[in-house]
């Protein structure tokens, strides 16, 4: 970059504040300062709430009201950003800035063609003619990279995949050739093979158009494989900033190092994730050595037949025909897929959206009932041929943990409610006395404190609902749990403690973990077997050692290729 | 789309059998037709001769299967009061009634949803306090206390409209319209308005609701980070979105509107079905309220398959899945 260059944005100890109800100011952003020169990419890191997204908005002229510009400036293209009109003179909100959302599924009108949605801010912005504007459309489906753009123009959104209407979204940002581009958070709802291919659309439009990127994320692995720049934000504040290499590979502040450390390895598998701050043991520790006594490890424990097998499990789904008792079009999700878990390992099941991996865990579970072949919990099939009705203990011994906490905790019961539940239904009580000790012990086993009991969920963070919702699944004394996605929802840091609860209870009670995930980086730090899955087949099954040093199959090979990780950092990789 | 079509009307004529069967049984069992048709003195000998001449001494079946093939070919009976047949009693009736449902409905969409709109777009402004406070008065106060209030004023102390009737009406052939006079329209307004008022509180409520919502979507946010014109998001790309409930509820509510006009046809004396569903009550005419019965299921199975149709073409996602 040459010194001249005008900055496509510059930030300068911006202040952005919101008033609050009760006549208070909250200050989401401050004392921020950034620059992007054209051709740069510069990433904004920070968990939520870090006001990374509020930049990203007020940059955008988004900012929601009451929220405000309280001081500092923002420079776009060396023009001056009005706070109070949240727009620059001479600067037109999707002409000269372009912006890139983070969900493709939501940031397309469905009722609109691709074709109106690409043109409408070209007649807008560039007093373009239909004829042209559609052209151009054309040209700008082409250089994203969508086949058969012709044919593209007259779909609509839901005739897209994922990925195609995030290029849709990109070629929109693009339309009136913007000097900045703000991309808030732009391959978090894609999977990893979509999102290897988007990054590198971005870091190609960076360097061939000389677009300033401003790079909204809370994925290092992104960060690390496209990013110039990084500035790290926490609780509005940036805590370090400077090149890609020099943040991730020796960061100043200690902050940054634990934000950094607490990101999932792929390479090597590590005892335990590195947290912030400790962990609160000591409570921790006698309530989950309780919890172990009274699960009282039985003689079955110890034997050698697998705790849970599935053999040759099928799984369609059928839509209906328009005849009562017809079949309309079969959808096969699961194809013949077998596999087995010892007592007491964590088996991880990997691969892309789609993949059939969460129908399996709704089958183990008994949601979902196989079409073909069986699933048996120690040696009893309970689903598919010869399936007996699941009662008490069966029922008990499998337990689940869903992938949003937010909508799998009842919002209208406190959690002593929630927690007593099933250990009163299950009876493993005798008394209420004694259950609301059962549950004391498992919120303190999950590292919270005990008057827990007595909120609602709403009073918890993201974090501390999955740590709840993973006492849940405690408190029926479970063999096996299936975790559909536990922390796919939550922070970097947060997911690391997550996960070493995860493991610490493992450890401690001597359960068996179905643990179904799209991250292989925390697959391989959970997982003690893995196998991987692909349009409903089972592709590869392993070691989680041998099938990460060594893959087998060219597809789990391309998957781990893909996944942006911290050790291929972008400034390096061109050296090498 | 064809065997989405087809399936519809496949349910259409199952739910018509079911009201048929239901009209049958009252036709058959509310009250005795032949002690409300004969004379107060007729003889034994001569009320057997009217069961018989009405087919009432047939076994159930027979009279089921006779009901149905009468219906079909368009007979529905004929009127205990005026013993006319009951088809020319409706068709007569129904241009009154559809007319006055159309002002109503064209009333409530032309003023319900831009005041929905405005309602969604300010919030906090005062002309959006003051059609928010006034639509909980509308959506509370009883039809016929609108409709009386609206004499009390408008005809009887100011006497600038009409308080009842249809005004001076022009035939065309089997339709008699009140579009065509003077008289004829200024009678639409008060009937029109009373009829529209709950209507249009719905609609303006259920537009505003839907507006906020899709306000708020990633959709509307990505259009406005376009710097697309504030009106082009809010009337072409929000307003599309919002308004598909909105097809559903008017839908729902034309049926409604139609069956149970009664309360305003009664205040202001309007010659339509409701009025001729009344008078049925009230003489137990039992034909005429069969025929009605009859009637409105078959109106609102049409209204809902219109509405499906309608919804397919709106919505792009509907149509690929019926394709």
């Amino acid at each position: 970059m040459n010194a001249q260059s005008i900055p496509a944005l510059a930030i300068d100890s911006l202040r952005v504040e919101y008033p609050l109800a009760n006549g208070s100011v909250f200050t989401a952003v401050e004392n921020a300062s950034l620059v992007i020169q054209p051709g740069e990419i510069h990433a904004l890191v920070g968990e939520s709430g870090a006001g990374k997204t509020t930049i990203g908005n007020t940059v955008m002229g988004l900012l929601e009201k009451p929220g405000r510009i309280a001081a500092g400036s923002i420079h776009i293209d060396g023009k001056k950003f009005d706070a109070v009109k949240s727009s620059a003179t001479g600067i037109v909100l999707g002409r000269d800035v372009g912006a890139i959302f983070q969900d493709p599924m939501t940031s397309l009108n469905p009722l609109f063609t691709v074709e109106s949605q690409l043109t409408e801010a070209m007649r807008f912005h560039l007093k373009l003619d239909k004829g042209s504007a559609r052209s151009r459309a054309l040209e700008l489906l082409e250089s994203v990279g969508i086949p058969e753009p012709k044919r593209r123009l007259k779909a609509y959104p839901h005739q897209l995949s994922g990925g195609q209407r995030q290029r849709v979204v990109i070629a929109a940002a693009l339309s009136c050739n913007p000097k900045l581009v703000v991309a808030d958070e732009p391959t978090t709802a894609l999977d990893v093979s979509v999102q290897a291919q988007i990054l590198k659309l971005l870091r190609d439009l960076a360097d061939s158009r000389g677009i300033g990127i401003l790079l909204v994320t809370h994925n290092m692995g992104v960060v690390a494989q496209i990013a110039d720049h990084v500035t790290i934000m926490h609780r509005g504040k940036v805590v370090e900033t400077g090149s890609t290499e020099e943040v991730l590979r020796r960061p100043k502040a200690a902050y940054a190092r634990a934000l950094i450390g607490a990101v999932p390895r792929i390479d090597q598998r590590l005892d335990r994730f590195p947290v912030l701050g400790d962990e609160g043991k000591g409570r921790a520790e006698t309530a989950r050595a309780e919890l172990r006594a009274k699960a009282g490890r039985s003689e079955a424990d110890a034997d050698e037949t697998p705790i849970l097998s599935i053999e040759n499990l099928c799984v369609d789904y059928t839509t209906s025909g328009w005849l009562p008792g017809s079949t309309g079009h079969r959808f096969r999700a699961v194809d013949d897929v077998s596999f087995s878990l010892r007592s007491g390992e964590v088996f991880g099941l990997v691969g892309e959206s789609g993949c059939g991996k969460t129908t399996i865990a709704n089958v183990v579970s008994g949601l979902v009932r196989p079409s073909a072949g069986r699933v048996l919990y120690r040696g009893q099939s309970i689903a598919g041929e010869g399936a007996t009705r699941r009662v008490g203990p069966l029922r008990q011994a499998i337990q689940m943990i869903f992938q949003d906490p937010y909508s799998s905790l009842n919002s209208r019961m406190r959690i002593g409610s929630i927690l007593s539940e099933p250990i009163l239904f299950y009876r493993l009580a005798t008394s209420r006395a004694e259950a609301e000790r059962d549950v004391t012990r498992l919120i303190e086993a999950v590292g919270l404190d005990a008057d827990a009991s007595q909120r609602f969920p709403h009073a918890f963070s993201g974090g501390q609902r999955q740590r709840l919702s993973i006492a849940r699944a405690l408190g029926a004394r479970p063999k096996l749990i299936v975790c559909d996605e536990p922390t796919s929802s939550l922070d970097v840091s947060v997911q690391a403690q997550i996960l070493n609860l995860l493991k610490d209870l493992r450890d401690a009670t001597g359960l068996t973990l179905l643990l179904i995930s799209h991250d292989l980086a925390v697959v391989r730090q959970m997982c003690d077997r893995v196998a991987v899955m692909r349009h409903g087949r089972l592709l590869e099954q392993a070691d989680s050692e041998t099938l990460f040093d060594k893959p087998q199959h060219p597809y789990t090979q391309e998957l781990l290729s893909l996944v942006p990780t911290l050790d291929r950092i972008r400034g390096e990789t061109q050296a090498a | 789309m064809f065997k989405v079509l087809l399936s519809r009307l496949g349910q259409a004529a199952l739910v018509m059998l079911v009201v048929s069967a239901v009209s049958f049984v009252m036709f058959r069992y509310v009250g005795d037709p032949v002690a409300t048709m004969s004379r107060e003195n007729a003889s034994v000998e001569e009320k057997e001769e009217l069961r018989r001449s009405l087919g009432l001494d047939q076994p159930l079946v027979v009279q089921y299967g006779r009901f149905l093939t009468r219906t079909l070919s368009g007979d529905l009976g004929i009127s205990y009061r005026n013993q006319r047949p009951v088809t020319a009693l409706i068709a007569e009736r129904l241009p009154a009634t559809l007319e006055l449902v159309i002002v109503a409905t064209i009333l409530s969409l032309a003023l319900g949803i831009p005041l929905g709109v405005l309602c969604a777009l300010k919030p906090d402004g005062v002309a959006a306090r003051l059609v928010q406070a006034l639509s909980l008065v509308g959506i509370s106060t009883p039809t016929f206390v609108t409709g009386i209030v609206l004499i009390l004023v408008f005809a009887v102390s100011l006497g600038w409209l009409p308080s009842f009737g249809r005004g001076q009406v022009v035939d065309l052939g089997w339709w008699s319209t009140g579009f065509l006079t003077i008289s004829g329209l200024k009678s639409f307004i008060l009937p029109g308005i009373t009829l529209a008022l709950y209507q249009l509180t719905l609609i303006m409520r259920l537009v505003r609701a839907e507006m906020i919502d899709v306000l708020s979507s990633d959709y509307i946010r990505f259009a406005k980070a376009r710097g697309l014109p504030t009106r082009y998001i809010n009337f072409r790309l929000a307003l599309r979105n919002a308004l598909m409930p909105v097809i559903t509820v008017t839908g729902l509510q034309i049926g409604s509107l139609i069956a149970f006009a009664i309360v305003t046809e009664t205040v202001f004396q309007w010659p339509g079905m409701g009025l001729l569903f009344i008078q049925a009550v009230s003489f137990v005419d039992i034909p005429v309220m069969a025929a009605y019965l009859l009637f409105v299921g078959l109106l609102f199975v049409l209204i809902n398959t219109v509405v499906d149709i309608l919804y397919a073409v709106v919505d792009p996602r509907l149509r690929a899945r019926s394709a």
